[in-house]
């Protein structure tokens, strides 16, 4: 019978094919993370170039033609290749532990949607060796600048869209499945882990928005290739309708972006506060709030366009009302921490940094939903401030607190503790003085999407590019720091971290090849 | 035993959930379609962009309302890659909400290649697009311009009564796109 093989007995096979036909939960979290990691590279190096042409006034290192591919390939794979499929890595490792499952619900459907992946960026990618080169009309590939002015590359990227969205669509079902049918016995929907519900309200979102996605692309496809005009006003289309349904995927998809975020910080904070989660039900409203209203405050990246008085106001108050969940969220991690007995590990560290500049950033998101004053900030650097402070010590400050959080669970070994603190203070000095200037240069008028500019804003820019180039190079240290505790390290205990509640940390440490095979029977500390 | 059959029970679920969201998801390609025509019966309704309705046809001749002048100014454009000469023959009229008024456009071809223009209308202020009644247009079909050849292309139209009362200036525009074949092939 092969219920009767012992499971736990046999570890992964050997070699690369290992890698490449694995249906191993474990094992897929891991080639999404490395995946995000050399992806967050790539678009690091873009951003570089970037930073590196605005260091000073003038035209110095690229051409605008070159700038413009550089904005929007940064965008594209930051977006797509890094911070999504990061959280999908640690969707893989993270969620059958912390439900008592044995694995995702379909394996095989799992190694597909990572495979896909390498394909499709490097279809993306290899769009920058073409005649004409890379897609240059900035991530958000507004009509007809794409359509009718983009270049020939643009099918490419017609296409690797799809497959991102086929590969997204794929992990999210395998979620859903997941957290819905292989909870352990007795494991109800609240007494599940915020990481876990927050990822779960996430998949709902890009199942419900990926696909609109794909059908804007498919309408630009048809656009091009074959004489439809969805977009083109002179066949009766219209380029604002692209607008509308571009920004319907891409409200909800900043929030894809973010909600992972705000499961891991719900882990770690208390952890280290040695508290339970202040207000855990609230915390699930608050997700399930700020998911439904998503859907509902899209122009408010499109005032500019022209909206009949009456819509600019309700989408200034529906984007206002966004506030109050996240402000709920706010709260509650701040009242979690308050009277703990906190100590400040890295996960701890990067965990009260996204808390700080992720309400920086909401707030410049508050200043941007007013109407009026979006007239004046609309495409200029204080929104390339706002974005950026949201996404990187937002999400991104979040993946590295989770990489620190869980890798002694995932490779047994504890990390270095000083060089992790060294990589903290590094990132959080470096993404600061990169991008608060961006807010006074924005403020004073500072366009985005440009290679030049006048000569009032180089000083902002000197240092933003300074800045750049130290949290750039300071994520060299967070690879050194990783394959050092890969390699080995001080042995880490089952629990881990003195604070840990939850299922994953019942586990020995290194986490073994399979886990629980027999469904975890003690639920009452499944959540922090 | 009983861990096979928990298993086979849960794939069931398993697909059935799967199959489900799959759905979902076409669903959402689908509705990500169904914005097209959405979009454009909200325009219709509401004028937003200052989208103007097609040909009006009345079932009968509106009251003139001789008590109240509406300014209605024209503006024309050529968008980018169309080499035609186009304006208006008059830059605007004072006229009555309800009655029937035609104004003309002018259109010349200076260069050596037939160009197909098509004309795309724009109202403002945007609310006031759906008071604008056009019972004849050269914008409801697309023109065919031999070289050198010059038109002189009428618009009828009637500004509707219930126009609100806030509105004394209309300005209507005109946008000329060059949708011959191969201008389009040019863009690309």
């Amino acid at each position: 019978m092969i219920t009767e093989h012992p499971h736990d007995s046999h570890g992964p096979d050997k070699g690369l094919m290992r890698w490449v036909v694995t249906t191993n939960h474990k094992d897929i979290g891991t080639l999404y993370l490395w995946f995000s990691f050399l992806m967050f590279l790539t678009g690091g190096v873009m951003a570089l170039i970037i930073r590196s042409e605005l260091f000073q006034p003038g035209l110095q290192l690229v051409q605008p033609e070159s700038f413009n591919q550089m904005t929007t390939m940064h965008g594209l794979i930051m977006v797509f290749g890094a911070v999504m499929p990061a959280f999908v890595g640690l969707a893989n490792w993270l969620i059958p532990m912390m439900v008592g499952a044995p694995d995702m619900a379909m394996p095989r459907m799992n190694n597909f949607s990572f495979w896909i992946l390498p394909f499709a960026f490097g279809l993306l990618l290899s769009s920058l060796f073409m005649e004409g080169g890379a897609p240059n009309f900035g991530w958000t590939f507004y009509a007809p600048l794409s359509t009718d002015f983009g270049p020939p590359s643009t099918t490419f990227f017609i296409f690797g869209v799809h497959m991102m969205g086929i590969s997204s669509i794929m992990g999210s079902i395998n979620i859903i499945v997941t957290i819905l049918n292989l909870r352990a016995p007795g494991m109800t929907l609240m007494k599940m882990p915020l990481f876990v519900w927050t990822w779960l309200i996430t998949a709902y979102l890009l199942i419900a928005v990926m696909p609109v996605l794909a059908g804007v692309v498919t309408m630009m496809l048809m656009d091009i290739h074959f004489n439809t005009a969805f977009f083109s006003a002179g066949g009766g289309g219209d380029p604002v309708l692209f607008q509308h349904i571009f920004w319907f995927f891409g409200h909800p998809e900043v929030y894809i972006m973010i909600l992972p975020a705000f499961g891991v910080v719900s882990a770690i904070i208390p952890t280290f506060a040695r508290k339970r989660l202040f207000g855990y039900e609230s915390m699930v409203y608050a997700t399930s709030s700020i998911a439904f209203l998503s859907f509902i405050v899209w122009a408010h990246h499109m005032f500019t366009v022209g909206i009949p008085i009456a819509g600019e106001l309700y989408f200034m108050y529906a984007t206002m009302l966004i506030a109050v969940p996240t402000g709920v969220k706010v709260f509650n991690w701040v009242a979690t921490m308050w009277q703990g007995s906190m100590t400040f590990e890295t996960p701890m560290l990067f965990a009260i940094a996204f808390v700080v500049l992720f309400t920086i950033g909401g707030l410049s998101g508050l200043m941007l939903s007013i109407v009026p004053a979006d007239f004046q900030y609309h495409d200029t650097y204080f929104v390339v401030a706002h974005f950026h402070y949201v996404l990187v010590p937002g999400s991104v400050f979040s993946v590295m607190a989770a990489v620190y959080y869980w890798l002694p669970k995932w490779t047994g070994n504890m990390y270095d503790e000083a060089l992790g603190k060294t990589h903290f203070w590094l990132s959080f000095i470096g993404i600061n003085i990169t991008f608060f200037p961006q807010h006074f240069s924005g403020l004073a008028g500072m366009p985005r999407r440009i290679p030049d500019y006048a000569l009032q804003f180089a000083d902002f820019n000197m240092i933003s590019s300074c800045g750049a180039f130290l949290f750039g190079f300071s994520q060299l240290l967070f690879l050194f720091i990783i394959i050092k505790t890969i390699r080995g390290g001080e042995k880490a205990t089952e629990q881990v971290w003195e604070g840990a509640h939850g299922l994953e940390w019942t586990l020995p440490s290194p986490a073994p090849y399979h886990t629980f095979a027999t469904p975890p029977s003690d639920l009452n500390d499944a959540h922090g | 035993m009983r861990m096979v059959k928990m298993r086979m029970v849960n794939m069931t679920d398993n697909t059935k959930t799967a199959v489900r969201l799959l759905g979902t998801a076409v669903f959402m390609f689908a509705f990500g379609f169904l914005l097209v025509p959405l979009y454009d019966v909200l325009c219709a309704v509401t004028g937003f962009n200052g989208k103007t309705a097609g040909q009006y046809v009345s079932e009968k001749a509106p009251e003139i309302d001789k008590d109240r002048w509406v300014t209605v100014q024209f503006i024309t454009n050529n968008n980018a890659g169309m080499p035609a000469e186009f304006r208006p023959k008059q830059r605007s009229m004072r006229v009555h909400p309800g009655e029937v008024n035609t104004a003309e456009f002018f259109v010349r071809n200076p260069v050596a290649r037939t160009i197909t223009a098509q004309a795309v209308p724009s109202v403002s202020p945007f609310h006031a697009a759906s008071y604008l009644h056009k019972t004849e247009c050269f914008c409801f079909e697309q023109q065919q311009l031999a070289e050198g050849e010059a038109l002189d292309m009428p618009l009828r139209f009637i500004v509707d009564n219930e126009l609100p009362a806030d509105v004394t200036t209309l300005t209507l525009s005109y946008t000329l796109f060059n949708v011959s074949q191969e201008a389009l092939a040019v863009a690309r």
